[in-house]
C-alpha cells in the first residue's frame, strides 16, 4: 500500500531524471565521483541519503527490494530504509540475495555471488578517498583529473614502514579500470575482491557530499598495494558458529560478562540459507525433533 | 663519432631552458619585466638581488607556480606557458625538482623522511616497497642522513637536516632541471657551508641544472657558473659568476658585490 | 543460545510510540496548537523557516510541534518535505525598497529620510525575567503611527550617488540554485548567499563574531537593518506581466565595510550583505559579515588564514541539517568496520608482541 501523498519512491520524476543522468555518467566513466544535486531527504544526512536516492531513482514497481546494513536485513536503519520505500513505492521487498533486483546496503557486500540483471547500491558516508590527505575538495578534484596519486601510497607507504602491513581494515581504496582511485564505501577489505568483474551493476551515492559514482558489471578493480606487500582479504579467523561457514565474514558477538565471544556471519541471509540447509556451527541449537 | 654521442653532443648544444622577454605584473606594480636567457644542459645560473627585486617572482613564473602576463619560455623544445596543466604537473614531478628556502613548504611534515623521499618514486608508479625504502635509504645516506632516521617525521629533524631532505626528496627521481628558492636562508653560518659543500657535489656528480634565487653572493660564487643580477623587476647584468663578481659593469652590481666584501 | 539482534522493526515501532507519548508531556497540560506556535513563537518559526528554506509559517509551527522545539530537528521536517514540492516556476526578484517596513535603524546616520524605526526589538529591554507572564497577564496596546508612504529608500544609495560606496551592479543573469543543482566551488556570490542564507544561525554567528575579533577583519558598521513584508510577484506567461502572489517578511542587513583602496582605485566602503526570511536579525547581521569577509579575492585583499575567509571551509559546514546528520550517524551500527579494525590490532599487538618477546 503506497502512500497517495507522495510520488512513487518518494522523489518527483524531475529529480529521478537528474540523478538518473548522474548514474548514467557514473557508468560511463567508472570510479568517477559525479556531483549530483542530492535532495533533502527524510532521513538524516549520513544516513543512507545518498543510497536511498539513488535506490529511488533506479526502483520500478517490479522491482524486488533488499536493504541491509551491516550485512544485515533486520538492522534498525535496513528495517527503517525498507519501510520507507514499502511506504513510498509500494515495491515487493525480500531478504533474499538471490529474489532482490535492487539491493540497497550499508558497510557490507552480500556473501552470494550476484548475478546480471541485479544493482547493488552503496551508501556512502565519505566519497572522496584522497580526502583524509587533502582536506580540500578543490585540489582533490584536480588530483583526481591529473591522475596524481602518489601522495595515496606515501598513506600505504607509512603503514607498512609503522606497522609492518598496510593498516587499512576498511574503505580499503580501490583502482577502478586503471583510471580512478575510488572509495568503495567503508566496507570491510575482506569484500574488496566481489567489486571487481561483478556482473551486477554497483551504484554508489554520497547525499550529503552530493556524488554518485558507479562500477559498471564486469570492471577491473584493484585493492591499492605494493607488489612486496599484496593486498589479503582478511576476516577472522573462525568459523561461523551457527552455520559453520569458513569463507563468509563474521561478526564478534560479546556473550557473557566472562569474556566468552562467539563469532557469527555477518550476512544474515547468507547465515540462514546454510541454517536451513542443515548446516551446523559450534553453538548450534539441537535439532528439533 | 657514433651517432648517439653526435646527438648527444647536439643536445648539449641546445639551450635546455629558454626564456624571452618573459613580464609578470601585480596591478600596476612590476613583478619582472622582460627577463630573456638561456641555460644549457648541466649549467647553475644563480639569480641575486634584493628582496622585491622580482627574482623570487621569475623562479615562481619559471616553474609555473606563477602565470606571467608576456613571455616566453621554453623547456626542451616545449612551450611551457602553453602546456596543459597535467603535463606540466608531470614535470614538475619527473624532470622538474623545487627547492623551497623554507623546509616545511617542500616536505610533508606529517609523512616519515623515508615517506618524503619515496613520494616522488610512487608518484611516477613505483609499486616495490623494498625498492622504495631502498632508495630512500640510499638517498638519505647521500644527503648525510643517519640511515636510522628513515621512520622518523621532518618534524624531529633539525634546519639542515630538513632541508637536506628536502633536496633528498627532489632529487630522488633523478630530474634534470632544479629550482631553488634561497636553499640556504634561514640557516647557521657553520650548516649553511656544509649543505653548499653537499649541493655542490650533487650538481656536479648528477650533472643537475640549476637556477638558484639567492641574496648571498658568497653562495652563487661557489654554484654558479653564471650570473644574473636583478633590481626593480629588471634584469641589469649577466655574465659568467666570476666575471659579474670581479669586474662588475653595473653600478647596481658594484654596489651590491662592494657591500658584500665590506662584511 | 545467542540470539541475533532481531526485533529491529518492532524495537522501531515501540520507540515511536514514545516518542509520541513523550511529545505530548503531561496530558494534564493543555495541548499546544499549531496557531500558538505561529503567534507566540514567532522567533522560532522564522528560524526554521530561514534555515528551512521554506516560506510557511504554519508548517513551520507545526514542524516545532512534532520536533519539540528541537529548532534544528524542525528545520530537517521542513527541508524533508519541500524536497517533494514541486517546482512551478521562480518569482521576480522581491524589491526591498518597497519594503513595508516594521524595523529600520542606521548605525552609520543619525536620521534620514524615511527615519529611523525602532520596531518590536529587544534591544533596549533589560532582560529581566517578567514574571509576570508566568500569570499569563494581558498585554496593553501599543501605541501606533500611520503607515511610511510610498518605499523606503536605502542607505547605501545615499553613499553609492557620491560613489563612496562600491557600486552593486544591476543584473538579469540566473544565479545558480543551491537546491538544484550540486555546489560547486568556487562559488560565485550569489551561491555564497544563498548558502549562507540557510545556514545554521549558530555557525553563522560564529564565523561573523570570529571576523570582528580579528580573524579576517573587515571593520563593518550597519548601514541598515530593516524588517518588514515585501510582495512577491511572479510572471505568467499566459497574461503576460508580473502579478502578485504573496507577501513575505524578510530581515535585510547592508553593512558598510572599510576599504583602503587601491593604486587603480580610490579609497571607497565596500559592501556585505545579509537577507533572511522573518524577523531574522542576528542572523541578517551576521550573514552579512561572513558574506564581506569572503569577499577577499575579488576585492584584492589578503589571505590571512582566518576561517571567515576560506570558502571551501565556511559553505561545506555551514548547514545544521547536513552537520546534525553525518554527526549523529555515528550511533549507526558499525560492527562491521569495527570487526576488522579488532582484528587488525589484534594482529598488530601479536605480532609486536613475539617481537618483544624474542628481544628478551
Amino acid at each position: 500500500m503506497t502512500d497517495q501523498a507522495y510520488n512513487f519512491a518518494y522523489l518527483d520524476e524531475q529529480t529521478k531524471r537528474m540523478i538518473r543522468r548522474a548514474i548514467l555518467k557514473g557508468l560511463a566513466v567508472p570510479g568517477y565521483q559525479v556531483p549530483f544535486a542530492s535532495r533533502e531527504m527524510p532521513m538524516p544526512y549520513g544516513w543512507g541519503t545518498g543510497g536511498v536516492q539513488v535506490t529511488a531513482a533506479c526502483l520500478t514497481p517490479e522491482d524486488v527490494l533488499k536493504v541491509i546494513d551491516q550485512g544485515a536485513d533486520d538492522t534498525t536503519n535496513a528495517v527503517s530504509i525498507r519501510k520507507f520505500f514499502q511506504r513510498t513505492a509500494g515495491v515487493r521487498v525480500t531478504e533474499s540475495t538471490g529474489e532482490a533486483s535492487v539491493i540497497q546496503t550499508r558497510h557490507r557486500i552480500p556473501e552470494a555471488p550476484l548475478r546480471e540483471g541485479q544493482i547493488l547500491v552503496y551508501q556512502v558516508p565519505i566519497p572522496e578517498p584522497l580526502r583524509f590527505l587533502e582536506p580540500r575538495e578543490a585540489e582533490t578534484r584536480k588530483m583526481h583529473e591529473l591522475e596524481e596519486y602518489g601522495l595515496m601510497h606515501v598513506k600505504l607507504y607509512e603503514d607498512i614502514a609503522r606497522h609492518g602491513e598496510i593498516a587499512t581494515s576498511y574503505a580499503y581504496p580501490v583502482k577502478v579500470e586503471g583510471r580512478y582511485v575510488m572509495d568503495p564505501s567503508p566496507i570491510p577489505k575482506f569484500d574488496n575482491p566481489k567489486l571487481g568483474d561483478c556482473p551486477a551493476i554497483q551504484l554508489f551515492g554520497a547525499g550529503r557530499e552530493q556524488r554518485i559514482y558507479a562500477v559498471p558489471p564486469y570492471t577491473q578493480v584493484v585493492s591499492l598495494d605494493f607488489d612486496d606487500h599484496p593486498f589479503v582479504a582478511s576476516k577472522a579467523p573462525h568459523d561461523c558458529d551457527l552455520c559453520g561457514a569458513d569463507e563468509s565474514y563474521l561478526d564478534e558477538v560479546i556473550i557473557d560478562d566472562a569474556g566468552g565471544r562467539m563469532f557469527v556471519c555477518s550476512d544474515t541471509d547468507f547465515c540462514a540459507g546454510r541454517q536451513a540447509a542443515g548446516h551446523r556451527g559450534r553453538l548450534s541449537p539441537a535439532e528439533v525433533v | 663519432m657514433g651517432v648517439v654521442e653526435a646527438d648527444m653532443r647536439a643536445a648539449l648544444d641546445q639551450p635546455l631552458l629558454s626564456v624571452t622577454g618573459l613580464t609578470k605584473r601585480y596591478g600596476a606594480r612590476i613583478g619582472c619585466s622582460d627577463v630573456s636567457f638561456d641555460l644549457f644542459p648541466g649549467e647553475v645560473m644563480g639569480i641575486v638581488g634584493e628582496s622585491g627585486s622580482g627574482k623570487s617572482t621569475l623562479l615562481s613564473c619559471l616553474a609555473g607556480h606563477l602565470v606571467p602576463d608576456e613571455g616566453q619560455v621554453t623547456y626542451s623544445g616545449r612551450d611551457v606557458l602553453a602546456m596543459a596543466e597535467t603535463e606540466r604537473r608531470r614535470l614538475s614531478r619527473t624532470e622538474w625538482a623545487y627547492v623551497h628556502q623554507n623546509p616545511r613548504d617542500g616536505l610533508r611534515m606529517g609523512v616519515s623522511a623515508g615517506g618524503n623521499v619515496g613520494e616522488r618514486l610512487m608518484a611516477v608508479g613505483a609499486r616495490h616497497y623494498g625498492e622504495i625504502r631502498g632508495a630512500a635509504a640510499d638517498w638519505l645516506g647521500r644527503v648525510e642522513i643517519a640511515a636510522d632516521r628513515i621512520d622518523d617525521r621532518p618534524s624531529a629533524f633539525s634546519g639542515g637536516m630538513q632541508q637536506r631532505l628536502q633536496i633528498a626528496r627532489n632529487l630522488v627521481t633523478g630530474p634534470r632541471l632544479v629550482f631553488m628558492d634561497e636553499p640556504t636562508g634561514g640557516l647557521d653560518v657553520s650548516v649553511q657551508a656544509r649543505l653548499l659543500d653537499l649541493l655542490r657535489g650533487l650538481v656536479r656528480d648528477m650533472g643537475l641544472s640549476v637556477i638558484i634565487v639567492t641574496h648571498d653572493l658568497a653562495v652563487v660564487r661557489l654554484l654558479a657558473d653564471r650570473l644574473m643580477v636583478m633590481k626593480g623587476g629588471r634584469v641589469v647584468e649577466q655574465g659568467l659568476t666570476d666575471q659579474v663578481l670581479d669586474d662588475p659593469q653595473d653600478a647596481y652590481t658594484q654596489l651590491l658585490v662592494s657591500s658584500v666584501l665590506q662584511v | 543460545m545467542y540470539v541475533a539482534v532481531k526485533g529491529g522493526e518492532r524495537a522501531i515501532d515501540n520507540a515511536h510510540a514514545w516518542l509520541a507519548e513523550e511529545r505530548r508531556g503531561d496530558p494534564g497540560v493543555a495541548e499546544l496548537g499549531v496557531a500558538q506556535i505561529r503567534e507566540q513563537l514567532a522567533l522560532a518559526v522564522n528560524r526554521v523557516m530561514a534555515e528551512g528554506s521554506l516560506f510557511d509559517p504554519d508548517l513551520a509551527a507545526l514542524a516545532i510541534k512534532q520536533a519539540r522545539g528541537d529548532l534544528i530537528e524542525a528545520v530537517f521536517l521542513i527541508r524533508a518535505y519541500r524536497t517533494t514540492l514541486p517546482r512551478l516556476g521562480a518569482s521576480n526578484p522581491v524589491d526591498t525598497g518597497a519594503m513595508a517596513v516594521d524595523r529600520r535603524v542606521s548605525a552609520t546616520f543619525k536620521d534620514l529620510p524615511g527615519g529611523q524605526i525602532l520596531g518590536p526589538t529587544f534591544d533596549y529591554t533589560h532582560r529581566l525575567l517578567d514574571f509576570k507572564l508566568a500569570a499569563e497577564a494581558a498585554v496593553p496596546e501599543a501605541a501606533t503611527a500611520p503607515a511610511l508612504a510610498g518605499p523606503v529608500p536605502h542607505v547605501t544609495g545615499f553613499l553609492n550617488r557620491d560613489g563612496l560606496i562600491e557600486g552593486a551592479e544591476r543584473s538579469d543573469a540566473t544565479p545558480p540554485d543551491l537546491t538544484r543543482e550540486p555546489m560547486e566551488l568556487p562559488a560565485d556570490r550569489a551561491l555564497r548567499l544563498q548558502a549562507i542564507t540557510r545556514g545554521d544561525e549558530g555557525f553563522v554567528l560564529s564565523m561573523a563574531y570570529s571576523t570582528q575579533r580579528g580573524y579576517g577583519r573587515t571593520h563593518a558598521f550597519v548601514g541598515e537593518l530593516r524588517i518588514g513584508r515585501v510582495a512577491v510577484e511572479m510572471d505568467i506567461p499566459e497574461l503576460g506581466f508580473a502579478i502578485e502572489i504573496g507577501e513575505v517578511e524578510l530581515t535585510e542587513c547592508e553593512t558598510v565595510n572599510q576599504f583602503k583602496g587601491s593604486k587603480t582605485e580610490p579609497p571607497q566602503f565596500t559592501r556585505g550583505y545579509g537577507l533572511v526570511f522573518g524577523q531574522s536579525e542576528r542572523k541578517a547581521i551576521a550573514m552579512s559579515l561572513v558574506d564581506r569577509a569572503l569577499r577577499w579575492k575579488e576585492l584584492g585583499e589578503d589571505d590571512t588564514g582566518a576561517p571567515a575567509q576560506d570558502e571551501e571551509f565556511v559553505l561545506m559546514h555551514c548547514d545544521n541539517i547536513q552537520a546534525t546528520g553525518f554527526l549523529e550517524h555515528i550511533k549507526l551500527p558499525h560492527y562491521v568496520d569495527f570487526q576488522s579494525e579488532l582484528e587488525l590490532v589484534r594482529r598488530l599487538r601479536a605480532e609486536a608482541m613475539a617481537v618483544q618477546e624474542a628481544a628478551e
